[in-house]
């Protein structure tokens, strides 16, 4: 199975290639452009992965980094590298996918950049979830991941089912996301506000999101999750693309509208509850890295790998930011996040702000 | 035999019913335009004929078959929809928006093949957006954004072809166009056009089939020399007119009547609301 390119050579789609067999049972179409997006953003990811591992208080040379990963070298080196950094960076890297995936697919769901779940309430009501486990049953991590997770789900239904009128519109989507969010909002200002001190700074801690101290008990479950969830948003994009054309066009080229919409929307919020169950509401990560992503490849659609790929180098370099720039304090990394983002979030509303007045 | 008809259809939004127990077979190999007052339902009946819209009661068979019983992808290889002013994502080419239209020729595995790039290479030259290929769509003018998408319904390769007001937005040039290459792909590629047209004279013009709606029933259909009289064209749009033979096509034109005659016809309907909510002003505005 020889990788060819299929039909004529002076293509007219230029820009994208066919990959598979010379029978073209198999040919999948990508984008030449998203293919260089692709290496360049691993490139990046690489980059990051070698100054995590090998840079902070213990230093360990980029020689011995990987060595060191395999039990050979120094025992410390070994323990830093695989116990404390190798972790971590997978945490973020794997959490900083789900959030750029998840993102993406709601953004393309509401055909609107600011249809991510941070922005229309998941994230909110996964940290009703958890909070309520640490400052009523004072759950363990566990407890608390699986309380985000039925916070962020619960979420979602109501808000799709609020938003429901015969199919779920964009706008509507968004609109009601938001009004959810600030409901819940003040309810996890009230809940704080009950607690007493030592859970309010755990549950204040929790609330920012963070990295910190995530080991490898956080790792495989994120990681089977991403197993499951991450191949099926890559197949749901293809449908996905079709359904941004609106449902009429859609539909008449023969799409299950109703049923593409109710497959992302499970993938998304899985996808979401997963990343936040484990590293907390890490903000803004699903705003950006879809639309990052989206300006490099610059094709329309969900883009899901690239945006995998944006939210993971995303993450993983904030961390590594709020790591170190501020040593030897720990930022959490919504911090770092919520800065970058914060200040892109304001230039998306005025441009949509302007371009929704004509 | 027709390949797409409907029987005892009735479709509604919600409570409102909008078509009601109508029957039509539209004839292979026609150019057939349906028009009608605002509201009529046409619209309604090609998103119904097109399966967008489940029936209250009542069928639509392709080749047939019911409609909704035949797997999605099926059905659009053999019937498209363009439907009213489409929406393009942000940000995509010509070139990405035309290849969307081979969706249902594709799978999973094999997403791109020689077919694919023959059918999508080949609409881009019949409606001439060839050069556009690399523009972004959200760049061009109404007219060639309107031939883009013809492209893409055209790229689906479906022997009928339903269009839902392919002309609203364009000024009269590029109304002509969009015809013209309706018309040019019905008579050189034997395609089945039906059409919701809101213009009568464009529609006498090129119909080969007309069907004329009022109040989602169909009043009255055929070649539109055969039943466009002045008499119908009141009955379904109530406007006064005198039919002429166009000096270009020699198909029936619409010519309404002038201001005081549709006036006096106005207030010849005895119909209080209306005169009350039209005061006599005699602005020339009017």
């Amino acid at each position: 199975m020889s990788a060819v390119e299929v039909g004529p050579g002076r293509t007219r789609l230029s820009g994208s290639r066919v990959l598979g067999t010379r029978s073209g049972a198999l040919a999948l179409r990508v984008q030449t452009r998203s293919l260089v997006v692709a290496a360049a953003l691993l490139a990046l990811i690489v980059v990051v992965a070698a100054i995590t591992l090998s840079t902070g208080d213990y230093h360990v040379p980029l020689s011995e980094v990987i060595p060191a990963a395999f039990g050979q070298g120094g025992g410390a080196a070994h323990f830093i590298v695989t116990t404390l950094r190798l972790p971590r960076l997978l945490t973020g890297l794997l959490v900083g996918a789900a959030l750029g995936v998840g993102g993406g697919m709601f953004q393309s769901l509401s055909r609107n950049p600011l249809g991510s779940p941070d922005i229309v309430g998941f994230d909110t009501g996964a940290a009703t979830g958890a909070l309520i486990v640490i400052l009523v049953w004072h759950g363990s991590m566990f407890q608390v991941a699986a309380g985000s997770i039925v916070g962020g789900i619960g979420t979602a239904i109501v808000v799709y089912l609020l938003a429901i009128k015969r199919g779920v519109q964009g706008y509507r989507l968004i609109l009601v996301g938001i009004g959810i969010a600030a409901m819940l909002s003040s309810v996890n200002s009230y809940l704080i506000t009950r607690a007493s001190i030592q859970d309010a700074q755990s549950a204040a801690v929790w609330l920012t999101g963070s990295l910190n101290g995530r080991g490898w008990d956080q790792v495989r479950p994120v990681a089977i999750a991403l197993a499951v969830l991450l191949p099926a948003a890559v197949w749901l994009g293809r449908h996905l693309r079709m359904l941004e054309l609106g449902d009429d066009t859609a539909r008449a080229l023969g799409l299950h509208a109703e049923r593409t919409r109710l497959a992302s929307v499970v993938v998304g919020v899985g996808l979401t509850a997963v990343a936040t169950a484990c590293a907390g509401p890490i903000g803004f990560v699903a705003l950006c890295a879809p639309q990052v992503a989206r300006r490099l490849t610059k094709v329309p659609g969900p883009n899901v790998v690239p945006a995998a790929l944006t939210g993971a180098l995303l993450l993983s370099a904030s961390d590594l930011a709020a790591q170190r720039v501020f040593d030897p304090t720990q930022l959490p990394v919504g911090v770092a996040t919520g800065v970058v983002g914060g200040l892109y979030l304001a230039w998306l509303l005025s441009r949509e702000w302007r371009r929704g007045r004509g | 035999m027709t390949r797409l008809r409907a029987e005892r259809l009735e479709l509604a939004y919600d409570q409102r019913t909008i078509v009601r127990g109508l029957d039509v077979a539209i004839p292979d190999g026609s150019f057939t335009v349906i028009v009608g007052a605002n509201g009529c339902g046409k619209s309604t009946l090609l998103r119904g004929l097109a399966r967008m819209l489940a029936p209250k009661a009542g069928t639509v068979l392709l080749d047939g078959e019911q409609i909704r019983s035949l797997p999605s992808k099926e059905v659009a290889r053999r019937l498209g929809l363009l439907p009213q002013g489409p929406i393009a994502p942000d940000g995509i080419t010509v070139a990405d928006l035309v290849g969307r239209g081979r969706y249902p020729h594709q799978g999973l595995l094999r997403q791109w093949s020689p077919a694919d790039e023959l059918a999508v290479a080949d609409a881009m030259a019949a409606t001439r957006v060839t050069a556009l290929a690399e523009a972004y769509v959200d760049e061009l003018s109404g007219g060639q954004r309107q031939r883009v998408w013809l492209a893409m319904a055209l790229a689906q390769q479906t022997p009928i072809l339903l269009l839902d007001e392919p002309t609203t937005y364009l000024d009269i040039a590029h109304q002509v166009e969009v015809l013209d290459l309706c018309a040019d792909l019905h008579e050189e590629r034997g395609h089945t056009l039906v059409l919701v047209l809101h213009d009568l004279n464009h529609a006498c013009r090129y119909a080969t089939h007309l069907i004329a709606m009022r109040d989602g029933r169909i009043v009255a259909e055929g070649h539109p020399c055969e039943i466009i009289t002045d008499e119908l064209v009141e009955e379904v749009f109530g406007l006064r007119c005198r039919i002429i033979p166009d000096p270009e096509t020699g198909t029936p034109l619409v010519i309404p009547a002038a201001r005081k005659e549709q006036r006096a016809e106005r207030d010849d309907r005895a119909d209080p609301a209306v005169t009350r909510s039209r005061p006599r002003a005699t602005s020339s505005a009017d």
